[in-house]
């Protein structure tokens, strides 16, 4: 009687002593990898880290004393580079509109179910699994080395990858999906699109909607740098400011505050809309 | 009476709100497509797309699309020296041996190069002649000043000839015939990525794969100083053309970059959190300074660090790392501290019911709740900046982002922008499964 009342305690604490030496041993290893990691990081740098932590207010002071000084400059700056942004902007909302619309119709045949040819969802999933991998810039260059520069590259890249990320947050929405509905409209003959048009959509168009929001704050993001690497938009004017260095900081700082400014907004106004769209409309 | 006037009525209110809002729904239902619709038609023109017709190269999607799946060997003569090189792509370290060359070209007094089409084409001291199957013989001479073309005899100028005094082009199907005043070349077209494994001053080049099975287990040295094995790694790693090893150095940059990045802001944000959130927070002030600190480096936004950060670090992985570090502290910041702020206070009380200090029902309370929501955010966030830390190599000049974008900028080597694509994406999803899997052995475990 005795030993079976000890041997659980006993058992627990074998088990408790392991689990702390697994967590002792990984702790080890995290620590390791992160200071080894960032040695051969430090060393691979054209400038090492303790060099370079000193100067890292350096040129955000030079840019700011020189915005200062021309502070008269920046409105008219700032109301310069609007087209700019909007071109960003707009880049971000089609590619997030495109790439929706395409995760819908790659989720709803990747999702089990629903899928309108089961046999093909494995298909359609490592689809949605490359074009999540592929990165933007990836696209974008090929694409401005086919197509010239401009925006359309750059809108295309990011609807790319915006179809791979949405279509599997969506296809998660979906698979939890009450089928019922789904069957009724099928009871009454109803084709797939029907179906999913009437019994799918209205269960996940909440979700859906939020996880579009996001992708668009993402997305003004990615445009921005896309940009940057050479696809017009407000990324673009950066690059050419910065290029030129001293005397255009002013644009620099103006740029920034834009940007600054629209992904600070964007952010809040899509926080609020998606709290209210999951939680039902209670939420302020 | 009355009372059943009031149910008339309020049945028919009732009715004509019902109506009414149908009518309203209709309306949105045909409004949000209609609206849509007007901003694509006002982005078609905004972004000039009817203009892209006219700003298209076709032409640099054939490039690009026979570059992928093939490659070209030159054989060239530099028309002063009199000198002949063969080499894949043109590229010096693609250059074949003085004096050796593919079976398909003869070198000598006359050097003749054999087409895939059964014509040939014969470089003569001043100029080349094109046996051409099915055509005739036509001749290209350098007279002093111009290039002069010569077509066999009643035979009209075809459309695969281009030549004007300086230059004549010839195309034929896979290969292609230049002659300038400085050069006299001829290209052909073979599928596949050469030199891929071994470039030409490798022992192991021209092997099958039988072969080096062979030499790798029990054929005698090819060099006296390594086994053969090991020579055939290093060759394949050094290799000067594809660059195999430095391709992975930068892969595992890339890695490099996203992993101290997210762990490091992981490191930061987490006692951060603790701070700004509700809960925990000592003080309302410091909770609303340390939330607007998140916002400000969330909304800085990546490409603004990377630049500011550059100028400091100068190029290189660590100043990705540091851009990755510093937008994610602040997107880790708020969702660890919304993440406190749900946590189920019961757990805690009943650690502090037994005494417990501050410290204590943190680490018994508070943090086995949080761990798992942390955790997967963490690892989420490792897949996703893997690939934001190949853009922002692209940017900070570091990792496999700069060897692609290099290769793009260059314009020609496509063979290699794909390899690079294909193990960009390989390399993203490995990472994908790995957080995956380390997600549900930690959470599930």
């Amino acid at each position: 009687m005795a030993q079976a009342e000890t041997l659980p305690s006993m058992d627990y604490m074998a088990l408790v002593r392991r689990k702390r030496l697994y967590g002792g041993l990984i702790l080890i290893v995290f620590i390791a990898l992160m200071a080894s990691g960032f040695d051969v990081a430090d060393a691979r740098n054209a400038g090492g880290f303790w060099n370079g932590i000193t100067h890292v207010f350096d040129f955000p002071k030079e840019i700011l004393s020189e915005a200062a000084r021309d502070w008269r400059n920046l409105p008219g700056f700032l109301w310069q580079f609007v087209p700019s942004l909007i071109e960003t902007l707009n880049i971000a909302a089609v590619s997030t509109l495109f790439g929706s619309g395409l995760a819908v119709i790659f989720a709803l045949l990747s999702t089990r179910g629903l899928a309108l040819w089961p046999r093909l969802t494995p298909v359609f999933r490592r689809a949605m699994d490359i074009m999540r991998a592929m990165p933007e810039i990836v696209i974008a260059l090929v694409l401005i080395f086919l197509l010239g520069g401009g925006p359309v590259p750059a809108m295309i890249a990011i609807a790319f990858h915006t179809t791979g990320a949405l279509g599997k947050l969506f296809s998660e929405v979906a698979e939890n999906a009450d089928l019922k509905p789904v069957e009724g409209l099928q009871s009454v003959g109803a084709n797939w699109l029907q179906r999913m048009f009437l019994g799918v959509l209205p269960q996940v168009a909440p979700n859906w909607s939020s996880y579009a929001l996001l992708r668009f704050e993402i997305n003004i993001r990615a445009s921005a740098i896309l940009g940057f690497v050479g696809s017009g938009g407000i990324g673009y004017d950066l690059k050419t400011s910065l290029q030129w260095g001293q005397g255009k900081y002013d644009e620099v700082v103006a740029i920034f505050l834009l940007l600054f400014l629209t992904i600070s907004v964007v952010d809040h106004f899509s926080d609020r809309a998606r709290a209210r769209l999951v939680k039902g409309g209670k939420a302020a | 009476m009355s009372a059943i006037t009031t149910n008339a009525t309020t049945t028919a209110d009732l009715r004509e709100t019902v109506t009414r809002a149908f009518a309203r729904r209709k309306m949105q239902a045909l409004a949000v497509p209609v609206l849509i619709l007007a901003y694509l038609v006002y982005v078609f023109f905004a972004f000039d797309v009817p203009g892209i017709a006219g700003r298209m190269r076709p032409d640099n999607a054939a490039v690009l699309l026979s570059d992928f799946w093939s490659y070209k060997t030159h054989v060239t003569r530099d028309n002063r020296t009199g000198e002949v090189s063969v080499a894949v792509e043109g590229e010096r370290k693609g250059t074949w041996p003085p004096g050796t060359a593919p079976d398909w070209v003869t070198l000598g007094d006359e050097t003749r190069v054999a087409l895939p089409d059964g014509g040939r084409i014969t470089y003569i001291p001043d100029g080349a002649v094109i046996a051409r199957a099915g055509f005739g013989t036509i001749e290209v001479h350098s007279t002093g000043r111009a290039i002069a073309l010569t077509l066999p005899e009643g035979a009209a100028m075809p459309d695969w000839i281009s030549a004007s005094n300086t230059r004549v082009n010839i195309s034929g199907e896979g290969w292609r015939f230049s002659m300038t005043k400085a050069r006299t070349e001829t290209f052909r077209y073979f599928p596949g990525w050469e030199l891929f494994f071994f470039t030409l001053d490798s022992p192991f080049h021209g092997k099958s794969v039988g072969e080096l099975i062979a030499l790798a287990l029990w054929e005698p040295r090819l060099t006296p100083a390594h086994s053969n094995i090991a020579a055939m790694a290093s060759d394949f790693w050094n290799n000067a053309m594809w660059r195999h090893g430095d391709v992975f150095a930068a892969m595992g940059e890339t890695v490099l970059m996203a992993f101290l990045g997210t762990m490091g802001a992981g490191l930061i944000a987490f006692p951060l959190a603790f701070v700004a959130a509700s809960n925990f927070a000592p003080a309302r002030a410091i909770r609303l300074t340390l939330r607007r600190l998140f916002d400000f480096l969330r909304g800085v936004d990546g490409l603004i660090w990377t630049v500011i950060l550059s100028r400091a670090f100068g190029p290189g992985p660590l100043t990705g790392s540091l851009a990755i570090l510093l937008t994610d502290t602040g997107t880790f910041g708020k969702t660890f501290s919304e993440a406190l702020e749900n946590i189920d206070g019961k757990q805690v009380e009943g650690i502090q019911s037994t005494g417990a200090n501050a410290l204590q029902r943190a680490r018994f309370g508070v943090i086995p709740q949080v761990a798992p929501v942390i955790l997967s955010q963490l690892l989420y966030y490792l897949e996703s900046n893997t690939r934001s830390a190949t853009i922002i190599g692209a940017l900070v000049g570091g990792g496999i982002g700069l060897l692609l974008t290099q290769a793009i900028i260059t314009q020609k080597d496509w063979e290699e922008v794909s390899y690079y694509i294909i193990l960009i994406i390989a390399m993203v999803m490995v990472m994908d499964s790995l957080s995956g899997w380390i997600r549900r052995k930690i959470i599930k475990g």
